[in-house]
């Protein structure tokens, strides 16, 4: 059973396991060691099964992987087909621009919608307000799960027109889509968006006001930075601590670790250890090129950069979640109907980098093609491998400070802090049970 | 009178997670559901967990562990009526292209300590391991046919969920063929309905993730679209084995197709 409890005073050890973390896409587990007052060992273990995605994409056609890699994850599809396109585009030497960019963009701007609404209000929330899932908390809170559900579904409307459905859209390929919306259909979108983003600027207020524990670490935050855009399709990787690479030097910088413990791969920044991607990095980093709507709201709640407080991130995805309204409503208006859905696109013999900011964080793929489009070699670091060594310092840190609480307030806080990073354990495994031992 | 709430279980094998959100994707349904039953055990969207048994269980994913090929044993007993949703949990899944490969290689191209990972040769519907009472096809499955299976089966009835091929979806959709109009390449004679045929009203052949109908003819298909498409012999192979691969169908087609690599 998920949640389960040991005192074993006898043998002067005290357990409190989580065996199956609740409210987080996919199968994971928690274990804390703790010897008096030290924390002697955190493991996040990931037991979902893997699936081998890198091994069965080789042999594969370039044009087939934004489909195949898609089912890594059905709540962000659109971040594994957007940095597989722009993967291949790359290989083959080519850039999406103009109104096919446009829709790529404003597709994205759909999923953001939909997996932060899901996450704010039926994953997150509820920790703050202290109910076991959000169809509890609807007992007493009716108007804000409403409200959250119907956040979602906009974001998920914007998915279905642009991409055929919501999960695992049809419509994108290498090279743009197989159709263009005409002029019309995103106009029809914009009430829907409007009242979406009148919604979300209230829900940056609400969750401005839960509180949170006091807790700061000196991060090192990494997403894209856009010379002209709040990025989201591309850009330079960057960091708060200088970090600041082309997309194509991602192996240079970064490198993956298998642990014993886990069925997913820790990613590290070479030389200087765990890193911090996803809504609250990119607050950070990129909050001079937010629209000025979504900067008023942060403002007004007094959410700024640099927040050090991981608890927060769910500010950092409501303003997110404004942010993306915003920008999909800026993006309609000027939408002219391209003339082709598509670029043709010939394969040649090359790698291709691409790096989007997926929900999560930012999502690498690298694919090395033969001449006639066969993938000879893939590599795919999701967010959630990127994030996975530094939640497991956090809850060193943080269990380290609340040794005092109870064991269930102690076992719930740190599911809540595992949370803050919104782990998607489907996509990590190539990724977590609440496990505390006090010895 | 019995006036108690029937308890759903939700449970997930190796998947995406997309086919249980589909479940949290009914944004209009969602809270009226749960106030038609009680919500028991569906981790993704709950820390409460109820004991069993289960009047309806929800299983998502394919069978890839020796642990995973337990804990469906343990669910068949606790469940009153099992459903599976989802071409992992009724074909297998994408994963199942490891069913035509060497898993070993697979560990060792992915993992550099192979050795800490514990995963079965293959990956196999839930049908395989224990009796099922409906499955539920697509991948992703349709969120407005999961309500009607529910409703069908939280008040015993048969769940109306057609067997007959895309092409009927559009037909009534008014979408025009497009293999015969175009000469795209298109999988919907042999896939089962379900999805509203998406992909032909974008431009799009059908790329069947709601895997075969009842009684299809990949021969007579796959033969066309060599023949009249000059589609090439391993396009017609890729083709059969994505997401629904290893459905029996797809699977002998595809080994007619590619003999050599079959395993």
């Amino acid at each position: 059973m998920p949640q389960r409890k040991r005192d074993d005073r006898k043998a002067q050890v005290k357990r409190i396991r989580v065996d199956a973390l609740a409210r987080v896409e996919g199968e994971g587990a928690l274990y804390v060691r703790v010897k008096g007052d030290r924390v002697e060992d955190v493991r996040l273990r990931i037991y979902e099964p893997p699936r081998f995605f890198e091994a069965f994409l080789r042999g594969r056609s370039f044009v087939e992987a934004p489909d195949i890699t898609a089912r890594i994850c059905g709540i962000c599809p659109v971040a594994y087909q957007m940095s597989a396109a722009t993967a291949m585009e790359d290989a083959c030497g080519v850039r999406v621009e103009g109104p096919l960019r446009l829709l790529r963009r404003l597709l994205y701007c759909g999923e953001w919608i939909e997996s932060h609404a899901l996450h704010v209000f039926l994953l997150h929330a509820p920790d703050f307000l202290g109910y076991e899932s959000a169809i509890e908390m609807a007992h007493d809170h009716p108007e804000w799960v409403q409200k959250g559900l119907q956040l979602k579904k906009v974001g998920n409307e914007l998915l279905t027109l642009l991409g055929g459905r919501e999960i695992h859209p049809i419509n994108p390929r290498v090279g743009g889509f197989y159709r263009a919306p005409t002029r019309q259909e995103l106009l029809e979108m914009k009430e829907r968006l409007e009242w979406a983003r009148e919604a979300a600027y209230e829900t940056v207020r609400w969750v401005a006001q839960f509180e949170f524990p006091d807790f700061e670490q000196d991060y090192e935050f990494v997403a894209l930075r856009h010379p002209d855009e709040y990025a989201i399709l591309d850009g330079r990787i960057v960091s708060n601590k200088g970090l600041d690479i082309a997309i194509s030097e991602y192996d240079e910088h970064f490198e993956e670790e298998q642990v014993p413990h886990s069925n997913a791969l820790h990613s590290r920044i070479k030389g200087r250890g765990a890193y911090f991607v996803g809504p609250l990095a990119r607050f950070n980093l990129n909050f001079d090129k937010l629209s000025p709507l979504a900067q008023q709201a942060a403002r007004e709640v007094g959410f700024l950069p640099e927040c050090r407080n991981p608890f927060q991130s769910i500010v950092a995805r409501a303003v997110e979640i404004l942010y993306a309204c915003d920008e999909a409503l800026l993006l309609i208006e000027p939408y002219e109907e391209p003339e082709e859905p598509f670029i043709a696109i010939e394969s040649r013999a090359a790698t291709g980098y691409g790096c989007t900011e997926a929900p999560r964080g930012i999502l690498y793929h690298r694919y090395t093609l033969d001449a006639d489009g066969t993938i000879r070699d893939a590599k795919i670091v999701p967010p959630t491998s990127q994030n996975q060594a530094r939640i497991e310092q956090d809850l060193r840190e943080f269990v380290a400070r609340h040794l005092e609480l109870p064991e269930e307030e102690l076992q719930w806080k740190c599911e809540q802090a595992v949370r803050n990073y919104d782990p998607c354990i489907s996509c990590a495994t190539h990724f977590l049970c609440l496990e505390i031992e006090r010895v | 009178m019995k006036t108690k709430k029937p308890k759903l279980a939700v449970w997930k094998f190796a998947s995406c997670d997309g086919c249980q959100l589909s479940l949290l994707d009914c944004e209009d349904e969602l809270l009226a559901l749960a106030g038609e039953v009680e919500i028991a055990y569906f981790l993704e969207a709950s820390r409460a967990v109820v004991q069993g048994p289960y009047d309806v269980s929800l299983v998502e994913g394919s069978i890839t562990t020796p642990h995973d090929a337990e804990l469906i044993q343990k669910i068949r007993r606790q469940s009153r009526y099992l459903i599976t949703i989802g071409a992992c949990a009724t074909a297998g899944g994408i994963q199942a292209l490891r069913n035509f490969q060497n898993v070993q290689e697979f560990l060792q191209i992915v993992y550099a300590r192979p050795e800490y990972i514990e995963t079965l040769e293959t990956s196999t519907p839930i049908a395989e391991h224990v009796p099922v009472d409906f499955e539920l096809r697509g991948c992703p499955i349709n969120k407005h046919q999961l309500l009607e299976v529910l409703t069908a089966f939280l008040h015993k009835r048969r769940p109306n969920v057609p067997t007959y091929s895309v092409c009927v979806e559009c037909k009534r959709r008014g979408t025009v063929c497009v293999m015969v109009a175009h000469g795209t390449p298109c999988l919907g004679p042999l896939t089962q309905a379900g999805c509203g045929a998406i992909c032909p009203a974008y431009n799009r052949g059908c790329y069947a993730c709601f895997g075969p109908k009842e009684t299809p003819n990949p021969a007579s298909l796959m033969g066309w679209w060599k023949a009249k498409l000059s589609v090439p012999e391993r396009d017609v192979t890729r083709a059969l084995r994505t997401f629904n691969a290893y459905a029996p169908e797809f699977r002998e087609e595809g080994e007619r197709h590619a003999p050599t690599e079959a395993g």
